[in-house]
């Protein structure tokens, strides 16, 4: 029998396991790059056979197809490389409303639901236990059709001092239509915008340094909503309210909230919304409860121990799976193709698709604008994560 | 080193030399005993269950027709439903061998998606929905109407060609199903709904209270529909090109499902050719001699199938109209099997 050697003198270099190591781990990564291109040539050798289109020519071409809602300008002799654009804004447009209203539910039912008010908790308890196991689907086409049929028709609809109108062809509000002196007023707005944040810093020296407390809050917003306001009379009211009005079919003019629109934020909003105030509720129910104590026993009044201890503290644990609720409800945006909302999905992988049949450039595209949102919304959040972890020095 | 260039070396010819051969679909599909055929998600006439939940419709008897040409049997189909987006797709990718699925012949389908469109199965026309109340009378009074549309149509094209040459606005509502583009149109969410006329009386069945709609007069497009097949399998392509083709034929000569089995012993030379009495067409498809008496005998002529699914035998009551026999002053002609 013979000794076993722990030198490696004299052995092969593939029986040395550094060596044998490294090269397994080439030949892994060049077994999945050789399939990758075999897969990939195979696909494109068997789409020239069949004499399908391949390319991205066609984004040059006329679209030649209308779109309800577009934040940019759209006419049906625009390219499908606009309509790419305009699904991307739609998909964002939504996903920014719900993200933003699902936020503001998902913190305020999260906290509701450690209130110490029985019906509070328990109105926020069935909320949540109703929206979290009703799939996001239904809700959707529930709410669509919920709307729709609540809603009268063009001719007879809800108005508010015939400024707002309320129909089954949506929401019409007044649109704004700024004139040149308007500028004046944007300035003034990102003047109160640095003054507010010269004041901050101001307020907060001052409190270190004395210990006074100054109303930042009510202050600044006084001040963000005064001096623009103010400059606009001085200026002469330099912008116009453009309402909607009934012509022939429909309401024209203003801006308009489209159903699907309504719909789907609405959904988008209260369904992630769920999941946040779990993540709300866990995260504050991670705090210490001494850390509580010792602030109560500092004389603190509830809101000021829940914004400066408590939510700073539970807030390393909420970011996390918060993060993953934003990235899908941004995924979710694209169920909107139930209920005809133009967002990247229905618009660009479904209509534009299939007026153009290349499903596989089409197809590579949306997956790369889904790819490229999501790395980004975990890159500002993990970000932000990173902000507010405890500081070790 | 040198492992890894023999494997790559290997693999690079492995990629070359297994390039698909073009799929042998008559082969394939006898061998699976069943053909796989792409109809509607439902639209009554077309491709809808009737209240057994059997599938019935003038593109399921082209479905059904294929299926006793190849097989000998009609009921041997495994449906795929499909909305217009996906339909394509289907059909390229192999999950289906036949689109039936009222789709309209356009330049571009034929010759950049690597289909075939085998001929027409329903000449058809798009034309307007409206609800009574509106008081419209004509499509041209549709100026700043929204419309109810499926995505991924030539309907949506032509809409905007027609309002473009007739210089109106439009609102496009697009829906993924024919049934949401209806219920769209129902709860108001639409002023008309745009479609091919023959899903508009279709559809109009559907509304609660079908009385309520009215179908305009105008037709502002030519939609030529029929069955699709992938490039590039000829042998395919001519079956299910002359599976139609049998079927027009056989009602221009007067056999219908229920005379075939005595037209067997009819003397016209031209029935005798197209039953597989005489002549060898069946042996050129590579199909039984018998494939045209199968077709005839389980599924019917054209015209059975035309008044059963969407003329006077069905709800729709849809004249022949440009769907009769050339010598009835149709579009509806076979060329002669001989």
């Amino acid at each position: 029998m013979k000794e076993h050697k722990k030198t490696v003198k004299g052995v092969a270099f593939y029986n040395n396991p550094k060596i044998r190591a490294i090269i397994y781990q080439i030949l892994a990564l060049a077994a999945i790059f050789l399939f990758t291109y075999y897969v990939l040539h195979n696909m494109f050798i068997n789409i020239e056979k069949r004499g399908i289109n391949t390319g991205f020519d066609f984004l040059g071409n006329e679209a030649g197809f209308g779109i309800i809602s577009t934040l940019i300008p759209y006419t049906e002799s625009d390219t499908y490389g606009r309509v790419f654009i305009i699904g991307i804004l739609n998909t964002l447009l939504v996903s920014g409303i719900g993200i933003f209203f699902s936020t503001i539910i998902g913190l305020l039912v999260g906290i509701g639901r450690l209130s110490k008010n029985f019906m509070i908790s328990k109105l926020c308890l069935v909320y949540v236990e109703t929206f979290r196991n009703i799939p996001i689907l239904l809700q959707i086409l529930f709410w669509y059709n919920v709307v729709l049929a609540a809603l009268p028709g063009p001719r007879q609809s809800m108005s508010y001092m015939d400024a707002f109108f309320l129909n089954n062809r949506g929401l019409y509000i007044p649109r704004p239509i700024l004139e040149s002196g308007f500028m004046s007023v944007i300035i003034a707005f990102l003047i109160a915008i640095a003054a507010v944040v010269y004041l901050a810093k101001w307020a907060k020296k001052k409190h270190d340094e004395t210990g006074e407390e100054f109303p930042v809050f009510w202050t600044s917003l006084v001040i963000l909503i005064a001096s623009p306001v103010l400059v606009y009379f001085v200026s002469g009211s330099p912008a116009t309210l453009e309402y909607a009005q009934l012509k022939g079919f429909n309401f024209v003019g203003g801006w308009t909230f489209t159903p699907e629109l309504l719909a789907l934020s609405f959904a988008l909003s209260i369904y992630p919304a769920t999941y946040i105030a779990e993540a709300v509720r866990a995260g504050i129910e991670a705090v210490p409860k001494g850390q509580k104590e010792a602030a109560n026993s500092l004389g603190l009044k509830n809101h000021i121990i829940l914004r400066k201890v408590v939510l700073p503290q539970a807030l390393r644990v909420i970011i996390p799976p918060v993060i993953n609720q934003y990235l899908n409800l941004m995924k979710n945006s694209s169920l909107a193709t139930a209920i005809g909302y133009p967002e990247l999905v229905t618009l660009f992988a479904g209509t534009a698709l299939n007026q153009v049949g290349q499903a596989i450039e089409i197809i590579l595209m949306t997956m790369a604008v889904y790819l490229t949102i999501s790395i980004l919304i975990s890159i500002v959040m993990n970000f932000i994560n990173a902000k507010i972890q405890i500081k070790e020095r | 080193m040198k492992l890894l260039k023999t494997l790559s070396l290997s693999i690079a010819a492995l990629a070359i030399a297994s390039t698909v051969s073009s799929a042998d679909t008559l082969d394939t599909t006898i061998k699976n005993g069943k053909l796989s055929c792409g109809l509607n998600t439902g639209l009554p006439g077309f491709a809808a269950p009737d209240s057994d939940g059997v599938w019935k419709g003038i593109d399921v008897d082209v479905c059904r027709a294929v299926a006793a040409a190849v097989l000998g049997d009609a009921t041997k189909v495994k449906y795929a439903h499909l909305n217009a987006k996906e339909r394509f797709t289907a059909l390229q990718s192999g999950e289906i061998d036949v689109l039936a699925r009222n789709t309209t012949w356009t330049a571009t389908r034929d010759t950049s998606l690597g289909l075939n469109f085998t001929g027409v199965n329903y000449y058809d026309g798009q034309g307007f929905l409206v609800s009574k109340k509106l008081g419209v009378k004509s499509a041209k009074e549709l100026d700043g109407a929204t419309f109810c549309i499926q995505a991924g149509t030539t309907t949506e094209l032509n809409l905007t060609d027609y309002f473009k040459s007739h210089n109106m606005k439009y609102t496009p509502i697009t829906y993924d199903t024919s049934a949401q583009t209806i219920q769209g149109f129902e709860e108001g969410r639409c002023d008309a709904l745009t479609s091919d006329s023959s899903q508009l009386y279709a559809l109009r069945t559907q509304l609660k209270n079908p009385s309520s709609a009215i179908v305009l007069p105008e037709i502002i497009s030519k939609e030529p529909l029929g069955p699709v097949v992938r490039q590039g399998d000829d042998k395919w392509f001519n079956i299910v090109k002359w599976t139609e083709i049998a079927m027009l034929n056989a009602e221009d000569l007067g056999v219908n499902s229920k005379n075939v089995d005595e037209m067997l012993k009819s003397t016209n030379p031209n029935i005798q050719r197209l039953l597989g009495v005489t002549g060898d067409i069946g042996k050129n498809l590579g199909l039984d001699p018998k494939w045209a008496y199968n077709i005839i005998k389980q599924v019917g002529n054209y015209g059975e199938s035309f008044e059963r699914n969407v003329g006077q035998g069905s709800p729709l009551k849809i004249e022949r109209g440009l769907n009769a026999l050339w010598k009835n002053g149709g579009l509806q002609y076979g060329a002669p099997i001989r």
